[in-house]
């Protein structure tokens, strides 16, 4: 219920005292209101929930998330306990 | 999709997994607040990747499943006037009242529309002057602001036939509803992204500071799952207790200040009954007095009406994180997604609902099965 969908803004336009515009989710295009988000501009990221944009996606803050967890993941790779090429030639 | 294909990665899905077993000492309990975050968790199998002792158990975070049955009842009452147009999001038509669901009062000749989003009542109600075209306004406060903007423009532009039934609920109450249970066994929880979005943290960290409860506010991809599980355990461990936003690439923590504006400007906080819970107190929205025009329970005066829910259902514990699916006797027998016996069942983003979806009534029947035939040693 509390589903909401990141999509790009393509186009705005204006109806019944609403800003409006079309987003992009995938192949679909959607409209969806940018009332709430009165920065959001065209080539942005918003978030819809049920026809309105809740949330402009921050370009900045989701690259920072993913570089935190691509460093974690490379720290894990340099901590992984290497083998010991001698002890896994020991004779049987 | 941009912003969401990279949030499943398995091999990061991995490492976090691992980095979550480095610093594990002991076994912990932490609650998923939303519905959705719990349908992400099973489809992906999140919690059965996580280390031995991690345990996630699911919140009352789904507002079709905690819409009260009075509610439901009141919503027919009124779909089943012949003046009325009764307009809803699709979820909420298959929900059981005490005298079928909906859809069946659909098919009985009612006109119930299923709609998008609640401006379309607008035109609905535009396009039929002489009928009231009614919205059933659930949801969280992610949804509030649409809810609260179709009652603004309404009124705004003069449209008389235009209402909604209100059955808006509110997280933090319920959080401390938990939180104060003597049977609790909550120690973190996972908050919900997208109710943030709209309210930002604020609220929160009281909770976390009175509690002493780390909450990480958090996303829905499964990256972001492992990564505020992470963020709670990481909390967990060092005995710290404090309100994080895993998910900053959507909210800080003011939230939408415009949307937040306009719901304090149509709704009020007002007690609220949970179904499968009772009521909580200051745990939902109600109209404000200004807007009564357009409350549908003072058009209509639907009475009050008494309910019922079945005396074996264990929802409200589940809806606690109490107990789970997989304790209750009729789960995946008597209480199925056809034939929901109780709250967590009724919506797909319930617990019962979601583990039933991806097959896990048939992990209990397995064990049974297993349990019977199993050698007498």
């Amino acid at each position: 219920m509390c589903l909401a969908i990141p999509g790009k803004v393509l186009e705005e336009f204006e109806r019944g005292g609403l800003r409006m515009a079309k987003v992009q989710f995938g192949g679909i295009v959607r409209e969806a209101s940018l009332d709430y988000t009165p920065d959001a501009k065209v080539g942005d990221y918003v978030l819809v929930h049920v026809g309105f944009a809740i949330s402009t996606v921050d370009a900045e803050e989701a690259e920072r998330t993913y570089q935190l967890l691509e460093e974690m993941d490379q720290l894990t790779e340099l901590e992984a306990p290497v083998v010991d090429e001698v002890s896994a030639r020991k004779p049987q | 999709m941009k912003y969401i294909d990279e949030y499943r990665n398995p091999r990061l899905a991995k490492s976090i997994v691992d980095e979550i077993r480095r610093i594990q000492t002991r076994p912990w309990v932490i609650m998923e607040v939303c519905g959705g975050q719990t349908h992400s968790i099973v489809k992906h199998g999140l919690d059965r990747m996580l280390p031995e002792g991690i345990e996630l158990v699911h919140g009352p975070g789904c507002p079709v499943c905690v819409t009260p049955l009075d509610m439901i009842d009141k919503a027919h009452a009124i779909a089943a006037r012949p003046n009325v147009i009764f307009c809803s999001f699709g979820d909420m038509l298959r929900v059981p009242g005490s005298h079928g669901d909906l859809f069946t009062l659909k098919s009985q000749g009612a006109d119930i529309r299923v709609v998008y989003s609640p401006l379309d009542c607008l035109k609905i109600a535009s396009a039929n002057p002489d009928k009231q075209a009614v919205f059933f306004a659930i949801g969280f406060e992610t949804t509030a602001p649409a809810n609260a903007m179709l009652v603004h423009r309404a009124q705004q532009d003069g449209v008389k036939n235009v209402s909604v039934l209100v059955s808006h609920s509110l997280v933090p109450p319920a959080i401390t509803y938990i939180l104060q249970s003597p049977q609790n066994r909550v120690q973190g929880f996972l908050g919900p992204g997208h109710v943030c979005a709209v309210m930002g943290y604020r609220e929160y960290e009281p909770v976390s500071e009175r509690y002493k409860v780390p909450i990480v506010i958090t996303g829905f991809e499964p990256l972001d799952l492992l990564h505020g599980t992470l963020m709670v355990v990481r909390q967990l461990e060092a005995g710290t207790h404090v309100t994080e936003n895993q998910y900053s690439r959507i909210l800080d923590r003011e939230g939408n200040v415009p949307a937040r504006k306009l719901v304090n400007s149509v709704f009020e906080v007002a007690d609220r009954r949970w179904r499968g819970v009772g009521w909580i107190p200051k745990s939902g929205y109600k109209l404000r007095w200004e807007y009564r025009e357009h409350d549908a329970e003072k058009i209509f005066e639907v009475k009050e009406i008494d309910t019922q829910e079945p005396a074996i259902c264990i929802s409200g514990q589940i809806l606690k994180g109490i107990k789970k699916p997989h304790d209750c006797p009729a789960f995946g027998t008597m209480c199925t997604p056809l034939t929901p016996l109780g709250a967590t069942m009724v919506s797909a983003e319930g617990a019962c609902a979601a583990y039933y979806a991806y097959g896990r009534h048939l992990d209990k029947q397995k064990a049974e099965t297993t349990a019977v035939h199993a050698p007498v040693t």
